[in-house]
């Protein structure tokens, strides 16, 4: 049987004042894949994530998240889903506890509820040992992992991620990596995320879609964009530069 | 309801244990009290050895003694607790980059100004009632007088102008919160309209009564009185607009039942205002409550449209993490 169509894009764009930072953007995830989006600094990545999730308004086109438009229904659509912004904050002078307890109570999960799952994702995010701690005191790759822990903390239908390897390590970015893959076949999520690196998009996603200064050039599996003839071979690691040349060439 | 009540109770736990609001209660606390016993202390002087006038209670915050009254104090400085309480509401969150994750929880917009809003009226009341009480105590030490039923609804209704009053400000302050990015500008935006709305209201008002309607320096005296009356009803039309002066009015005649209007003496002949201060008895409870009445709901309209321009800001804002 066919996946499910989650979120739909029909020509969507985003203009600031003459400049667009979206533009005519297509777009279909299915249930339960990974889609990495992918494309350089100020190419409309995170413009789109935030039309998806209604917290600005496309200036043209049409989004769909479980048919539900986003700008006029946003409290179903945050009840669904969940959100990692870019370089996300927290309380920090509260420790990790106390910041997912929050996010808890803003989803309207009762304590008794909150309780065990706040237990059981600290340890899942490996974050158990330093709970009690300030979380302004954490190293980068902590507060990412606790930003992780305060999406799924309300059991969210698709995760969005909007760059969440910026400012690890190698050895954070394969562990942030690995995580992501293991919610996307544990917890049968769906999982939209961002990344500026080609290597960490292939990696784990089940389809990719390329973003160049607002325009949406490719979408697909990584192996299938690599038959149409970009000379993408499996296996092999291409900077995004090689992409972008490939396709001004043959722009 | 579920998303305000969340953010209630963290903005008050954060109150709480905030330095600022700590130094601004304690310095608060410190002039008012010295204030208050200052002005208790002149009064049982002046009134020895004399029978006890009506009212005398309520000389305890009107009384100017040495310095000033207790009353013009909270009016000149109430204001800064409502901006030191909301300048950063906002702004705050932005720069922490929490905002964003904060509006993608399934909560409305508006939940979370409301509930910051309603826990800095929550703090504002509290340092409020127990300021009053503390200094309620301090005078029945030095006056040796128990306050009547009247003073006590007179006392209450100040209370309830002066948090309309500072919460007024913590409106302010949020909206600017709201506006600006830097918690640094909109606490002085915040600062630069308390200055102008406390010393050039007046400056404003009297400009633009000039520019309407000039005092005439003609021979024909009744021309002249006319001119000189509409000039001074314009200039207390424009300060009407000014919370401030809305809320020295309401006190003044609410805590000083000797006063019938709250015109200001200087617009009453001087045979007027000897036998409003000399020959009449006091304004009743109910009659002041009727000349207030129109200045608190003056306040409240003032500060639902700061609200209203609050939301209709924030709900259109888009908010990015970086
Ligand atoms: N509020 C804004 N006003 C004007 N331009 C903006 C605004 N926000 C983003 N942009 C522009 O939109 C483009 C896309 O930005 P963004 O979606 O953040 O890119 P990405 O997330 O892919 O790095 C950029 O050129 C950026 O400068
Ligand atoms: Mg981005």
């Amino acid at each position: 049987m066919e996946a499910k169509t989650v979120i739909q894009l029909e020509n969507l764009t985003k203009r600031y004042g003459r400049q667009a930072a979206v533009s005519n953007l297509n777009l279909e995830v299915k249930e339960g894949e990974i889609f990495g989006f992918l494309g350089p600094n100020g190419a409309g990545k995170t413009t789109t994530m935030l039309m998806i999730l209604g917290l600005t308004e496309p200036t043209s086109g049409k989004v769909r998240v479980f048919d539900l438009n986003p700008t006029r229904e946003g409290m179903k659509v945050k009840q669904m889903i969940g959100y990692l912004p870019e370089n996300v904050g927290f309380y920090d002078d509260m420790d990790a506890r106390g910041n997912l307890r929050y996010i808890a109570r803003l989803n309207g999960i009762p304590d008794n509820i909150s309780d065990g799952r706040i237990e059981s994702l600290l340890n899942d995010m490996d974050l158990a040992k330093e709970a009690d701690k300030k979380v302004g005191g954490y190293s980068k790759g902590m507060k990412q992992r606790l930003g992780i822990a305060e999406v799924l903390l309300k059991e969210p239908k698709i995760a969005f991620l909007d760059e969440p390897t910026i400012g690890l390590d190698p050895d954070g970015t394969n562990k942030m990596l690995d995580l992501i893959r293991s919610l996307s076949r544990e917890r049968k999520m769906t999982i939209f995320f961002s990344s500026h690196l080609l290597d960490q998009v292939q990696r784990i996603s089940d389809r990719v879609g390329i973003m160049i200064a607002g325009n949406l050039v490719a979408a697909g599996p990584l192996a299938e964009l690599a038959e149409r003839g970009l000379g993408l071979k499996e296996g092999e690691s291409y900077t995004l530069e090689e992409i972008y040349m490939k396709y001004f060439k043959e722009a | 309801m579920n998303g305000v009540l969340t953010i209630y109770r963290k903005e008050m736990e954060d109150h709480f244990s905030s330095m600022r609001f700590l130094l601004i209660t304690m310095l608060i606390f410190m002039v008012g009290v010295i204030i208050a016993s200052l002005s208790g202390m002149s009064v049982r002087d002046e009134l020895k050895g004399m029978a006890k006038p009506d009212f005398i209670f309520l000389l305890l915050f009107t009384s100017t003694g040495k310095l000033f009254s207790f009353v013009q104090f909270i009016g000149f400085f109430g204001p800064l607790i409502g901006i030191i309480l909301g300048f950063d509401a906002i702004n705050r969150e932005r720069s922490g980059r929490t905002l964003s994750k904060l509006v993608a929880q399934p909560i409305y917009r508006d939940a979370i100004i409301n509930g910051k809003f309603l826990a800095g009226v929550t703090m504002i009341t509290i340092l409020m009632v127990s300021l009053i009480l503390i200094i309620a105590g301090l005078g029945i030490r030095l006056i040796g007088v128990v306050p009547g039923a009247d003073e006590i609804w007179r006392l209450l209704i100040y209370l309830v102008l002066s948090i309309l009053y500072i919460s007024f400000w913590l409106g302010v302050a949020i909206l600017f919160s709201v506006v600006f990015r830097s918690t640094a500008t909109s606490a002085l935006a915040a600062l630069a309209l308390w200055i102008g709305l406390s010393f050039f209201v007046g400056l404003g008002g009297s400009l633009l009564a000039d520019a309407i309607s000039p005092i005439k320096d003609t021979a024909d005296i009744a021309e002249a009185q006319e001119a000189f009356i509409k000039n001074a009803n314009v200039q207390r039309v424009a300060s009407l607009i000014s919370p401030a002066t809305l809320y020295g009015d309401a006190t003044s005649t609410i805590l000083d039942p000797l006063r019938k209007t709250p015109r200001s003496f200087i617009l009453m002949g001087p045979l007027e205002r000897l036998s409003l201060s000399r020959f009449q008895n006091p304004l009743p409870l109910s009659q002041s409550i009727v000349i207030v009445m129109p200045f608190m709901v003056s306040l409240v309209s003032i500060t639902f449209l700061f609200f209203a321009i609050c939301y209709a800001v924030f709900m259109r804002q888009e908010i990015r993490s970086t």
